[in-house]
């Protein structure tokens, strides 16, 4: 099969035991990536992004979580793997960067003591061969004077340093997929873009990546493809220019119509998503951005599934494919997104008209 | 670091200066205590006391007297015992000190081993049956009280199971290092089982509960994300970084115990250390000796400080440029 | 649009359930946690057996523990026996008192070498122990959230000096201090200003216990108020001009209470062992008073002959201070998990 995907998840769910019952975190989510594709996926906090990245890592280590679903990487499902070789997996073919790099790092070793540590746990190289490996991946990420800065703390590294010296450990030992939760977000704006850079450059060289972030505006920069999630379960998926340029589930509108733009309309109030993150544990039965959407309507109260178009068919599912759970109709979105957003913003604008 | 050196020494002589003069405010300046009183008994006339406060010196000034009985201590080293005329207090301590450097320092290694494994285990194991377990040795090993435990071990070693189990074991007491290295051993077995207990359940509790903190830090989950053995991320990264607030613990409480803190070991054990030396001389209110054996203990305490910032630095690097 | 209504529909009200407090959830936590309702079991068993101790001595055993009964007999196994029997052996000084019966009313656990009732003795011995404990954590806790909050906050001069003295102290061996101001007090009380406190009294025991595990206490809080000091809410309090006592009040005290609560049971066992071993060394608590530790100096030189008298004070500190740590360890949990107490962990 030419593009059988890297990695495929299937209905993945995600619970932790708590003292009030259980409460689904991940509720039936599935997404594939493809080899050497970057996905972006965004959502808020709590919408279940990290979650489920760590569970497909076998990474939640709480006695409480309950991981259910098939979560398929280069065909071995990684839920069902013993773990000896899900170690292999992990820091080999599936790396993964995490959001603050302040604490990322053990405080008592050097950076290139953990990047070696972390080449020598999955391949038979010398102490010595490690380090030099380690030095000149420090040195491809740019971080200027390498094979000194290799001897370095953790603590002696500004954040922006940091989080490169572990993109430089993530990719060490090549990984087909590198997952990065949030690369950028304690970072500042100007090292931002010099992280995702090194994403691209990353990806450039055959990795798939995904992406997680609240940052639209991260996404619209480097993703291939968008997954759009809310409440533990995907909203809508499919490639960036799609989602950007017609942006199918109510959701995904107020996520793009809240990023203020440049020469865009001046608005008095930015639109907001009225409302508060659906809690974890109080999902509604139906669709879960309901209690929130302003064009919720009778259908709501059932479950849409993630498809292209309101039919509830999957068509012709290929990995560009347009897909969203919603049960709008298909034809008149586009007039319903202008009059959600002109609810959105309350206050009638005069310049609203000039929206492009 | 020739800067640092000279400030470490400095702030230690300061405060071993502050230990002596606090000890000898205790003694010489709590309202309503007099000294000679003590000295020359529950009913001594006013006549004895004022030749004992004479004698003694305790009719000159306050700082005087702390300077004489320093300068006696130190540079001219006679300082004599107020109850035992004649025998001299330097001595005393010298002689006192292998004794209880020989109880802390076993005591010291199975309580350090101890305690590191189980409270090592006991956080690897937490949700499991056997972290409740170990960790109920450990609150045992914090609530018995060190000097019963000591007695029931001597009731049981050398009375209920003596003629059994316990037949090897030698009556309460102390033999050189020098002298016979295998009864050494065998006199201090028991003394270094009942002080350890008391310290593994103390250390055993404060790693688990640091090791459990470190469990949940971030960077286990980079190390668990880098395909480390569990083994591995659990003593070299969490146990490793744990131990740092493990050591500066560990030096005060050994400069304690060396300083005399073992004393009820001592006693309980007939181990003639600094703490039996220290509780006669309390006891008697001996104050030369006493003022000897504190600023002996101040000595201590103040070395193992060091000794521990040292290792502190090398333990944690963010503490070397501090 | 069929069913589409495009009017702004009631955006459902997201539920405004407020979170329960901190107190609260903590005090659910610790509902949840059996170890530690089952250390406040025990301690409560412990507590309500030493308070029923004149019950005991005068209902049950008819006996006065304070009351040497040198020339006493009692009834075991049904035959009147004595209570001291001169002994066989050594000298032909020492006495052997009569070892547990099992008898509530006649001598259950035996008698020490003044012919008193050890089982009355140990429930009386209790009350002193646990009073003394417990009212030494107490003012322990108070006194160091004091010193360690002034030194946190004053900083400067201040935070110089208290540092300086915490530090001294913290580095001595706690036992040996203690040992020093209790042969120093015993004889003639303490006289400070207006605050006498008579030789004999417990209140002496306590006050050494409380002031020696000052900076047990102190230093931890002078860490937190430290950190806290320099939180922008505090910042912001300060630079808006608000009196430090309602500073104090208002913001830094409910953060750092918890901690000091959950210093009290952990400190409560620690005072109660250092009790233990002040009295053992005879220097704790005096007689007539008994506690816990005093029993045990009274059954050494049974030791060999009536190892109870020995035994029993020692199981019932080691069971209170164990349910104390637990119940610490507890409270701990659903407070402030950071915490830790030098010694008492």
């Amino acid at each position: 099969m030419p593009d059988q995907p890297l990695l495929d998840v299937r209905d993945l769910r995600v619970s932790f035991r708590t003292r009030r019952g259980s409460v689904t975190v991940v509720d039936g989510l599935s997404f594939s990536v493809s080899p050497g594709e970057i996905l972006g996926v965004v959502g808020e906090s709590g919408s279940g992004k990290s979650v489920s990245m760590l569970a497909v890592l076998r990474l939640l280590t709480s006695p409480n979580a309950t991981v259910e679903g098939a979560v398929r990487f280069r065909g071995r499902d990684l839920l069902a793997l013993p773990d000896k070789e899900m170690r292999a997996v992990r820091g080999r073919e599936i790396a993964m960067v995490f959001q603050d790099p302040m604490t990322a790092l053990t405080p008592v070793y050097t950076v290139g003591w953990q990047i070696a540590e972390q080449i020598r746990a999955h391949e038979k190289v010398s102490r010595k061969a490690a380090h030099a490996r380690a030095v000149s991946l420090l040195s491809d990420v740019g971080i200027p004077d390498a094979a000194s800065r290799a001897n370095a703390y953790p603590h002696e590294f500004s954040g922006g340093m940091r989080q490169r010296a572990v993109i430089a450990m993530a990719l060490s030992c090549g990984p087909a997929l590198l997952i990065a939760d949030e690369p950028t977000t304690a970072l500042d704006v100007t090292v931002q873009a010099q992280i995702l850079d090194l994403m691209r450059e990353l990806n450039a060289q055959g990795s798939a990546v995904v992406l997680i972030t609240h940052d639209m505006g991260v996404i619209s920069q480097i993703a291939d493809r968008v997954l759009v999630m809310y409440g533990g379960r995907a909203a809508e998926e499919g490639p960036r220019r799609a989602v950007f340029h017609g942006p199918r589930h109510p959701y995904t509108w107020g996520l793009l119509d809240s990023v203020p733009r440049v020469g865009g309309p001046r608005l008095r109030r930015l639109p907001t998503i009225a409302g508060m993150p659906v809690a974890p544990g109080s999902l509604p039965e139906g669709c879960a951005f309901a209690p929130r959407c302003r064009l919720r309507h009778e259908r709501c109260e059932e479950r849409p599934v993630l498809s292209i178009g309101s039919t509830g068919a999957d068509v012709g599912a290929g990995a560009d494919a347009h897909r969203d759970a919603c049960w709008l109709p298909d034809d008149d979105r586009a007039s319903l997104r202008l009059t959600s957003r002109s609810a959105a913003t309350d206050v009638p604008d005069l310049e609203r008209e000039a929206t492009p | 670091m020739l800067r640092f050196i000279v400030k470490r020494f400095a702030s230690a002589l300061l405060v071993m200066f502050a230990i002596s003069v606090l000890v000898f405010l205790i003694f010489f300046a709590t309202p309503g205590v007099d000294p000679a009183a003590r000295i020359a008994g529950r009913n001594a006339d006013p006549a004895t006391l004022a030749q004992v406060r004479h004698s003694f010196g305790l009719d000159r000034p306050m700082p005087i007297r702390y300077l004489l009985m320093m300068r006696h201590l130190l540079i001219d080293r006679d300082l004599e015992s107020f109850v035992n005329r004649g025998s001299r207090v330097i001595p005393q301590i010298v002689q006192a000190t292998p004794v209880t450097l020989s109880l802390v320092i076993g005591a010291a290694l199975i309580w350090m081993a101890a305690g590191i494994i189980m409270g090592t285990a006991a956080a690897a194991l937490r949700g499991k049956a056997a972290d409740p377990l170990i960790m109920l040795v450990g609150v045992v090993g914090v609530s018995l009280p060190a000097y019963w435990l000591g007695e029931v071990v001597n009731l049981i070693t050398q009375k209920q199971l003596h003629s059994s189990v316990f037949s090897w074991v030698p009556p309460p007491g102390y033999v050189d290092l020098s002298h016979d290295p295998g009864q050494w051993a065998l006199h201090l077995l028991f003394p270094w089982l009942t002080l350890a207990l008391l310290y593994a359940g103390i250390y055993a509790r404060l790693l688990r509960g640091e090791v459990v903190t470190a469990l949940n830090e971030d960077y286990v989950r980079t190390a668990r994300a880098k395909g480390l053995s569990e083994r591995r991320i659990l003593i070299r990264h969490a146990l490793r970084c744990s131990l740092i607030p493990i050591v500066s613990l560990f030096g005060l409480d050994f400069g304690a115990l060396v300083g005399g803190a073992a004393l009820l070991t001592e006693v309980v054990f007939g181990l003639p250390g600094i703490g039996k030396l220290t509780f006669d001389a309390l006891q008697n209110l001996d104050l030369p000796v006493i003022m000897g054996t504190v600023l002996y203990a101040a000595f201590f305490v103040v070395l193992a400080n060091a000794l521990v910032d040292i290792l502190y630095a090398r333990l944690d690097p963010r503490a070397r440029h501090a | 649009m069929g069913q589409v209504s495009t009017a702004a529909p009631e955006l459902a009200t997201v539920e405004a359930r407020r979170p329960p407090g901190p107190w609260r959830t903590a005090g659910a936590d610790l509902l949840h946690n059996r170890s530690a309702l089952a250390a406040a079991v025990v301690l409560f068993l412990v507590v309500l057996a030493t308070l029923c101790a004149p019950l005991y001595a005068h209902h049950v055993a008819h006996t006065d523990p304070f009351q040497s009964h040198v020339s006493g007999s009692t009834v075991a196994d049904g035959k009147t026996v004595p209570v001291l029997t001169p002994s066989s052996t050594g000298l032909g000084l020492g006495v052997t008192p009569i070892g547990p019966t099992w008898d509530p009313a006649h001598y259950f656990l035996g008698a020490d070498n003044q012919g008193r009732d050890v089982m009355a003795r140990l429930l009386y011995g209790g009350r002193t122990s646990l009073f003394i404990g417990f009212t030494a954590a107490l003012l322990t806790c108070a006194l160091g959230t004091v010193v360690g909050v002034v030194a946190g906050y004053a900083g400067g001069v201040v935070d110089a000096v208290i540092s300086r003295v915490l530090d001294v102290i913290w580095a001595f061996p706690v036992y040996l201090l203690a040992i020093c101001l209790s042969v120093v007090l015993l004889t003639d009380g303490l006289h400070l200003g207006p605050l006498t406190v008579e030789a004999g009294s417990l209140w002496l025991p306590v006050a050494i216990i409380a002031a020696i595990y000052v900076p047990y206490i102190a230093r931890p809080l002078r860490g937190q108020v430290l950190v806290l000091r320099n939180k922008e809410y505090i910042q912001a309090a300060i630079g808006s001009g608000a009196p430090t006592v309602r500073i104090l009040r208002r913001e830094v005290l409910p953060n750092v209470l918890p901690t000091a609560i959950v210093f009290v049971p952990l400190m409560t066992a620690l005072a109660m062992l250092t009790e233990s071993a002040l009295s053992f060394l005879s220097v704790g608590v005096q007689p007539p008073d008994a506690s816990w530790g005093t029993i045990i100096e009274d059954g050494l030189g049974l030791l060999y002959t009536r190892p109870a008298v020995t035994i029993a004070p020692g199981l019932l500190i080691a069971l209170t201070t164990a349910a104390l740590n637990v119940l610490g360890d507890g409270v701990r949990d659903a407070l402030d998990p950071g915490a830790r107490l030098r010694g008492g962990v």
